[in-house]
């Protein structure tokens, strides 16, 4: 039988990650995230599943034994929260370019800079458009329920090891630090399998591995980049998922992800109850994103507003889905700031129906 | 049944136990639930606040600006949350400690003196159990039986020995309530 708590969003993260058999967490205690670690450490799963748990010297030590161990076929992850993110930008372009599979969690706060440490979604280029530098894609799940959380912590590290490409899961300070019912999956086990791809030594029999994100010829390099986007086309094609909620009989569209979509929710039963047609499309992979979806609902409504916790960013790839057919709109409130549900249907109102 | 609510005080007061507390009672009975915290810099100083919600239907916004009940257990939480019941709404206050009374007209006003009910208890650690009874009173929405089984979820069992006393609180909180204003 499945196992019903109530739960932060940090905690039923952590306690995700040991039921989906991970063999490693490195991490580095920074709010609004911190309780991951600390429900890790605290849940000491050396004893329950083997799994290890180290709380690293910083965040760049952190995401390289993430490197590491992911280099040696493990199931490894890490979690931070925007500032520290950016510090593991690094490491996380040298896993997508030596093709390893890992889990890393931004639960977002506020920026630029150190910023606040209230929530806010301000990393979504960062975390869909690249962060790190080279031509190089995340896949990217953004949870809007502690429900999804733990289950993107199983489909992270699945889609992670079916693609052998870095997931990203994109969190922020409200799913992370609220508290809702939640449903644990049982209890997998770590794998004993080394993949051919693993650094784990050679043995007889076994082909000698090499594990790197450096080519010295260019002419090799090329070829690494042709693959890396061979897959994302591939990752495109399989792996969009996204919820429509009340779009049938839409005139107007609302596309939120994350706990903006939640609060935009609230906000779209509002508008409802005024007797405006509005509907809801949320994503929940961002990359690879749901261009199709939006580009299909823009030939039926009259108008989109994105509301995002930042200043405009994913309003960008809705325009692109979009492609002119409609106005597209974006209402935000950043720095830490969430917006009401009050304030949203204004915008609607002013924005899209109005405007 | 929706009930939207924002428990908000002094940190120390047991302001966001008492929310858990509320939620995974509502879990015990069947609800839907969802319970947000502050846990900015107003968490050190000032008030701290949680909001719960506890619902017969899923949950979209777990932060609002409006609420069915606010309860408010020090004065920089009243003159925050006060505005924010809707008309027809419930304000419960803790009155030890306030420099002034809920203005609101429109709204459903009722005091408790759970402070000074938990000294005559000898033990102030109960003084957000006396709150929630007084709640409890006015809005029903968890039968007794659930909110002792959510007790018994939210607190480590070496403090289970504890929960009669607890039971207790929320008995005398349910009969020390009074209203002030009624709409």
């Amino acid at each position: 039988m499945k196992e019903l708590r109530l739960m932060k969003g940090n905690e039923a993260l952590a306690e995700a990650a040991i039921r989906a058999g991970a063999d490693a967490y490195f991490g580095y205690p920074i709010t609004p995230q911190s309780e991951v670690i600390e429900y890790l450490m605290a849940e000491n799963p050396a004893e329950r599943t083997g799994m290890v748990v180290l709380q690293a010297e910083s965040e760049l030590a952190a995401i390289n034994m993430v490197y590491g161990a992911a280099g040696c076929g493990k199931k490894a992850m890490t979690s931070s929260s925007s500032p520290g993110i950016s510090l593991k930008m690094e490491g996380i372009s040298y896993i997508a370019g030596a093709e390893l599979p890992c889990l890393i969690v931004n639960v977002v706060r506020g920026g630029p800079g150190l910023g606040t440490i209230q929530p806010s979604q301000s990393d979504y280029f960062q975390a869909v458009k690249g962060g790190g530098h080279g031509d190089y894609k995340l896949i990217v799940l953004a949870p809007a329920t502690v429900q999804e959380t733990v289950d993107y912590v199983k489909l992270g590290f699945d889609l992670a090891f079916k693609y052998r490409n870095p997931v990203m899961i994109l969190s922020d300070g409200i799913i992370g630090q609220m508290m809702e019912k939640v449903e644990l999956f049982e209890q997998q086990a770590r794998s004993t399998e080394e993949p051919e791809w693993a650094t784990v030594g050679k043995k007889p029999g076994r082909d000698h591995v090499i594990v790197t994100s450096l080519q010295l010829q260019s002419e090799e390099q090329e070829k690494v980049n042709l693959r890396l986007q061979a897959k994302y086309r591939e990752i495109e094609k399989n792996e969009v998922r996204y919820e429509t909620i009340m779009t049938e009989d839409a005139e107007y569209l609302f596309v939120a992800f994350g706990s903006a979509a939640r609060i935009t929710r609230k906000a779209m039963e509002m508008a409802r109850a005024k007797g405006i047609k509005v509907g809801l499309l949320r994503p929940q992979t961002l990359f690879p994103y749901p261009y199709e979806a939006i580009n299909k609902l823009a030939d039926q409504v009259k108008g989109i507003l994105t509301v995002e916790m930042n200043a405009g960013q994913m309003v960008e790839d809705v325009r692109l889905a979009v492609n002119g057919k409609v106005k597209v709109e974006h209402f935000g409130r950043f720095g830490g700031m969430i917006p009401n549900p009050d304030e949203i249907l204004n915008a609607l109102e002013q924005k899209i129906i109005g405007g | 049944m929706t009930e939207e609510i924002i428990i908000a005080g002094f940190g120390g007061q047991g302001v966001l136990s008492m929310g858990q507390i509320l939620c995974y009672s509502g879990v015990m009975q069947g609800k839907e639930v969802s319970w947000m915290p502050s846990y900015g810099p107003e968490m050190r100083g000032g008030t701290a606040n949680c909001t719960a919600i506890i619902s017969d239907n899923s949950i979209s916004s777990p932060v609002l600006n409006a609420f069915d009940t606010a309860i408010v257990l020090n004065q920089p939480s009243m003159d925050k949350f006060e505005d924010s019941v809707k008309p027809g709404g419930l304000l419960i206050y803790e009155h030890n400690g306030m420099t002034r009374k809920p203005r609101r007209k429109d709204i459903n006003v009722w005091a408790i003196g759970a402070y000074d009910e938990s000294l005559k208890m000898n033990n102030v650690k109960v003084f957000n159990m006396i709150v929630l009874g007084g709640f409890l009173k006015i809005k029903p929405i968890i039968e007794m039986g659930n909110v002792i089984k959510g007790l018994e979820k939210v607190l480590p069992e070496r403090y289970h020995h504890l929960i009669p006393l607890n039971e207790e609180a929320i008995n005398r909180g349910m009969s020390i309530i009074s209203q002030e204003n009624k709409v």
